[in-house]
């Protein structure tokens, strides 16, 4: 049983402070949408819950059935979606895959890894260099790079940002599944997108 | 209090510098520069010494205020740095003829103001208040590291002019008559205290002038 | 342990196969590496022109060319990630360190290349008739090891900041002086076809310069890379 919380976590960015003394805890199985105006800090906010960013002041604990997890094996607990974290362009859809899910312990084979790419509808473009893809494909492969590591809780940011109306559909399937098996936290500036999650944040200027 | 021992410290050095016999006869009155400028040489070393310690405690601590211990010591050693090499040159040119020879003494001061002015070329590449104590506190550790290095390499590859043996020999014995000594430990004493004070009071400062942005 | 020790290798030569890959596929830094490289040499041998120079001189302009080499080619493993926002893919898979190691290694090889470019080149514009191959080929092996170390955690530094590269040669030089003397030295002295063992005390130093910056490299990279 996962349980994340977040203890009085405020950031600043220089003169700026971005949000203060935010204080959430989830436990698995369990969904949260982020949702707030342009500028409240969604972005930032999910960066600090994964590790990307370190906070002002605050703390992210992340418990696995009552033990605390240290900071270094936060990573491997997260799976990141957003649109400014960005592939390599001159690496193939299977590269990419082959290459983060190696470095993530998540060892497949080539079969396993097609097999992933099918999944979000990159039938046939395994081998192309992603500089190449319209930025629909290039979000469904971050999909499948996130999903590819079997994460607990799942990161998105503007989850369907790119997508087509299948894309979107796939999107869907994945967040379902996710909210079995493990945590999704999104955000997003669309409203409609909040009724993916159970929960709800929002956050203010 | 201390301030008044300082003070009389102080004008006793200077009074003292000028009074006493040169130290070294051979160079004549121009030596008495001596008594500041090695001086100013140690102080800026001292500077560097404790502006890494304080980048470690950031560090360790994320306190800004030790970011701003660290880049005060850092700015004062800048200053002592550069007095020390203008002070340095000025001797050159009447000890040793021209002001500037590539002297393993020179080198390593002029490498020093180097490191000093690498690091705040690097704070001032950075907006962010965190990133620039990081990242700054990061070189400056670095840097050190580098020092015994540098010590090593620059008497090697650079001949010496400089007078080796003023302050203290092979056996680390204090090679100067006690006359000279008079003077010159006061001097190194005062101006170490000296440093001390306008650290305190530059930190002092900043922290108001960030307390009247913010206010 | 060894089961770590393993796993730990496979990631690293992950990231440095796929560090050569993108490097293999748009030769970002190598071709403008060699021809910096290739200029810098065709500008000093013009410039000196017939004028004899010595042994000493000779060996100071080919670790010059190394070290400008070096600001131009070792930083864009950095920056690269930064300026097309892959970092944080890396951020997450893998141990800083391990990441950090796979990159020097890339930079390393990286230099090694050049150098069989350049080096030749350099004996041979300069008409450097080298004595004792062995202490010349080690003294250009480690002096290149002790460039790639503070150039690559350098390169992580300035790759966060907005200047990038200008700030890496301000950095590096006082952390690289101490490999340039001593290369230079050792350099010359091989040339002149001194026995190996009188260049020991240059590769003494070099090694233990290597073994400090890596250590404090890798104490000191996670806290950078996670700016």
């Amino acid at each position: 049983m996962l349980s994340i919380e977040l203890e009085n976590i405020s950031k600043r960015f220089g003169e700026r402070t971005v949000f203060e003394n935010i204080n959430l805890k989830l436990e698995s199985p369990a969904s949260l949408a982020v949702i707030g105006p342009n500028g409240s800090g969604k972005s930032t906010l999910l960066k600090i819950i994964c590790g990307l960013i370190r906070p002002t002041q605050g703390k992210v604990r992340i418990k696995v059935d009552g033990q605390e997890i240290k900071k270094e094996g936060h990573r491997a607990i997260f799976s990141i979606v957003a649109s400014d974290i960005e592939l390599y362009e001159e690496l193939t859809a299977l590269e990419n895959l082959g290459f983060i899910s190696r470095l993530r312990d998540s060892q497949h084979s080539e079969i396993e890894l097609n097999q992933k790419l099918e999944q979000v509808g990159l039938k046939g473009r395994e081998h192309e260099p992603v500089g190449l893809f319209s930025s629909g494909m290039k979000q469904r492969l971050k999909y499948a790079v996130a999903l590819s590591v079997s994460p607990q809780i799942l990161i998105l940011d503007e989850p369907s940002s790119n997508l087509d109306a299948e894309g979107v559909f796939l999107m869907e399937k994945i967040i379902e599944e996710q909210k079995k098996v493990g945590m999704v936290i999104l955000a997003t500036n669309d409203l409609k997108e909040t009724q993916y999650a159970r929960q709800t944040y929002k956050l203010v200027n | 209090m201390w301030k008044l021992v300082l003070f009389l410290l102080m004008s006793y050095v200077i009074v003292a510098a000028y009074l006493n016999p040169a130290p070294q006869q051979s160079l004549g009155e121009v030596s008495r520069i001596f008594y500041f400028h090695v001086p100013v040489a140690w102080i800026s070393v001292l500077a560097f010494l404790v502006s890494m310690l304080n980048a470690v405690r950031y560090l360790k601590t994320r306190d800004m205020l030790y970011d701003l211990k660290s880049s005060s010591a850092a700015q004062i050693g800048l200053l002592f740095a550069f007095l020390a090499t203008v002070s340095g040159s000025i001797w050159a040119s009447v000890s040793w003829g021209s002001y500037w020879n590539w002297d393993p003494r020179q080198v390593s001061i002029f490498i020093l103001l180097l490191i000093y002015g690498a690091y705040f070329a690097l704070r001032s590449a950075i907006m962010e208040n965190e990133k620039k104590a990081t990242l700054s506190a990061v070189y400056s550790i670095l840097s050190f590291i580098a020092v015994p290095f540098l010590i090593f390499v620059i008497p090697r590859v650079f001949e010496s002019l400089h007078p080796a043996t003023s302050v203290v020999d092979e056996n680390l014995k204090i090679t100067m008559s006690p006359r000279v000594s008079l003077v010159f430990f006061p001097s190194l004493v005062g101006f170490t205290v000296l440093f001390f004070w306008i650290w305190s009071l530059q930190v002092k400062i900043s922290q108001a002038t960030e307390l009247k942005k913010g206010g | 342990m060894p089961g770590k020790l393993i796993n730990w290798s496979t990631k690293v030569v992950a990231i440095f196969k796929k560090e050569i890959k993108s490097e293999f596929r748009t030769r970002y830094a190598f071709n403008s590496l060699v021809m910096f490289s290739v200029v810098t040499l065709t500008i000093l041998s013009l410039a000196v022109g017939q004028f004899a120079l010595n042994d000493s001189v000779k060996s100071a302009l080919l670790w010059v060319v190394l070290f400008f080499a070096s600001m131009s080619g070792l930083a864009q493993v950095f920056i690269k990630e930064e300026e097309r926002k892959t970092v944080s893919y890396l951020k997450f898979s893998a141990s800083p360190n391990l990441i950090f190691l796979g990159k020097f290694f890339f930079n390393l090889i990286l230099l090694f290349i050049l150098e069989i470019i350049t080096v030749p080149l350099f004996l041979i514009l300069f008409e450097v008739r080298v004595q004792s191959w062995n202490l010349f080929l080690a003294v250009l092996f480690l002096g290149s090891v002790g460039l790639a170390s503070a150039t690559t955690i350098i390169a992580a530094i300035v790759s966060k900041t907005n200047l990038k590269g200008t700030l890496l040669t301000i950095l590096s030089f006082p952390l690289l002086l101490p490999v340039l003397g001593i290369s230079i030295q050792g350099t010359k002295v091989a040339v002149i076809g001194a026995p190996f063992y009188s260049g020991l005390a240059e590769i003494k130093f070099l090694v233990s310069y290597i073994v400090v910056m890596l250590t404090a490299s890798l104490l000191l990279f996670e806290t950078v890379w996670m700016e």
